[in-house]
């Protein structure tokens, strides 16, 4: 099977610490910000980005994790329903400053549905998207990235993967794979 | 695997501990849903579910309906008393009168055992099991494991005593096949002429005095007495049952370790559980009620959602 490197361990690293400085450009101290990440792999980046986060503005902003199964549009029409992940969240997002926070951003159908998921947390001042990587040309809906660590070329028939070293891969990595046919 | 192994829940009996298991997971999920401060999600809202009750039913009717209005189905309510089942229609004609109207999944209860597995084999839509006759009270099983789990963890290894009329119970037959499958002891309590014949082959131990059965348990599953059911007297009276098989706070306080004390309801407080009990910090009662929502929302939302 064809595959490629896209991000390597040190790359993702500094993309990671990238975030963070343009989060503080953008929400100063975090005043009124929360971060929720998408489960189930969202959160993953959600979980390496928090510290980094914490270590460079010193403000432990609050976050929780976000999960939109029960709102997908893609229920009854896949063979069989999706299992759901633990949605996570102590705190109201009414009139907050809610950054979601995924690992590839493809269709933006998980997207959509993240935001019905999360208005029944309230209604938040500003929701902003943050993606380790955006997949271009690719999105059924009118959903675009206020951060992406990269932006890449894929075609349908191609898988974007994150690996993360915590997650029993060798290190953090992005690649790009081809789907097997079948 | 996220697929239940079924298109119908008639009973816990044909489940496998893979179903039960990921039944009680997606419940856990939609538990955090009810609590959230908007508890409603749209998984169903292209589904019309027909609640059908040919027998009485509050909690369970309220439930189902709760559950499926929580999940944003089209929800249509049918009870035999005011319908032309008293016309002479039969179950299949009336169930399909209902379906031609586009429904696509039908809640039953129904005085007779077997009904929904009769439904299930005459009709296309998806039937879920609520309670038929004195056979099977699937949902009703799963929302006590899911409530012993939430209190206790894992049920595996872990001891419930059924206590009460266990004859008449369709509660303690699913109770039983269900926390089996999922690894609990079970032992089964009462008067000897409320026990069935033959009980132990489904596993189970037999107790006679509910006093050693509750010693045993960590868990006392309260039954009714189901007079409603019992054409014959099984006992001599109400006082008697109560002197010898109800549970009063002082009975529990001889014991020496602390047992969670459950019940399907409604209760006949005074009968088979004093108040003291009932609404002391030992009882689950209105923990099962509020799981009971979760449960069956995760029962709808699994049973509408595989295409098979």
């Amino acid at each position: 099977m064809q595959k490629r490197l896209v991000l390597d361990q040190q790359q993702i690293g500094i993309i990671l610490r990238r975030f963070c400085h343009q989060l503080i450009e953008n929400h100063d101290n975090f005043e009124n910000t929360v971060l929720l990440g998408l489960q189930p792999r969202g959160s993953i980046l959600m979980d390496h980005l928090a510290p980094i986060l914490e270590e460079i503005s010193g403000v432990k902003v609050p976050f929780g994790y976000l999960d939109a199964t029960f709102h997908r549009d893609d229920f009854r029409r896949r063979d069989f329903p999706l299992k759901a992940n633990e949605t996570k969240i102590n705190f109201l997002v009414e009139s907050k400053k809610v950054i979601l926070v995924d690992d590839v951003l493809y269709k933006g159908r998980s997207v959509r549905a993240a935001m019905d998921a999360m208005i029944a947390f309230g209604r938040p001042q500003k929701v902003e998207l943050m993606v380790l990587v955006d997949r271009k040309l690719t999105r059924d809906y009118p959903i675009m990235p206020d951060y992406y660590g990269i932006r890449v070329n894929t075609l349908d028939s191609q898988y974007v993967v994150v690996e993360w070293a915590n997650q029993g891969q060798a290190e953090n990595a992005v690649w790009i794979t081809e789907k097997v046919k079948s | 695997m996220s697929q239940l192994s079924t298109r119908h829940l008639l009973g816990i009996k044909n489940l496998t501990p893979e179903d039960i298991h990921l039944i009680l997971e997606t419940a856990a999920n939609f538990k955090e849903v009810i609590n959230r401060p908007i508890k409603k999600v749209p998984s169903l809202r292209d589904i019309t579910i027909a609640n059908v009750f040919f027998e009485n039913s509050t909690r369970t009717r309220l439930s189902f309906e709760l559950a499926e209005k929580r999940l944003s189905a089209d929800v249509i309510n049918f009870s035999s008393s005011n319908s032309s089942v008293k016309k002479g229609e039969s179950l299949v004609d009336t169930v399909n009168n209902i379906l031609s109207m586009k429904v696509d999944m039908v809640v039953m209860r129904h005085s007779s055992p077997g009904a929904p597995h009769f439904l299930s084999r005459n009709v296309k839509a998806n039937i879920v099991n609520a309670g038929d006759g004195t056979h099977e009270h699937p949902t009703q099983a799963l929302l006590d494991s899911f409530s012993i789990q939430e209190k206790l963890g894992d049920l595996a290894g872990k001891k419930v005593a059924i206590i009460g009329d266990i004859l008449h119970s369709r509660v303690a037959l699913s109770n039983i096949f269900c926390l089996k499958k999922l690894g609990a002891e079970v032992m089964v309590c009462g008067p000897i002429t409320l026990l069935p014949k033959h009980i132990e082959s489904l596993g189970v131990k037999v107790e006679l005095d509910v006093k050693k059965a509750l010693q045993w348990c960590d868990v006392a599953n309260v039954l009714r007495i189901q007079l409603e059911r019992q054409q014959i007297k099984y006992f001599p009276s109400l006082r008697e049952y109560s002197l010898y098989y109800g549970i009063n706070k002082k009975l529990l306080e001889q014991l020496d370790k602390e047992i969670v004390i459950m019940h399907p309801g409604p209760i006949n407080r005074g009968v088979e559980l004093a108040s003291d009990v009932a609404d002391s910090e030992h009882s689950i009662i209105l923990e099962q009620v509020q799981n009971g929502v979760a449960v069956r929302m995760a029962v709808l939302y699994l049973l509408a959602g595989s295409r098979n």
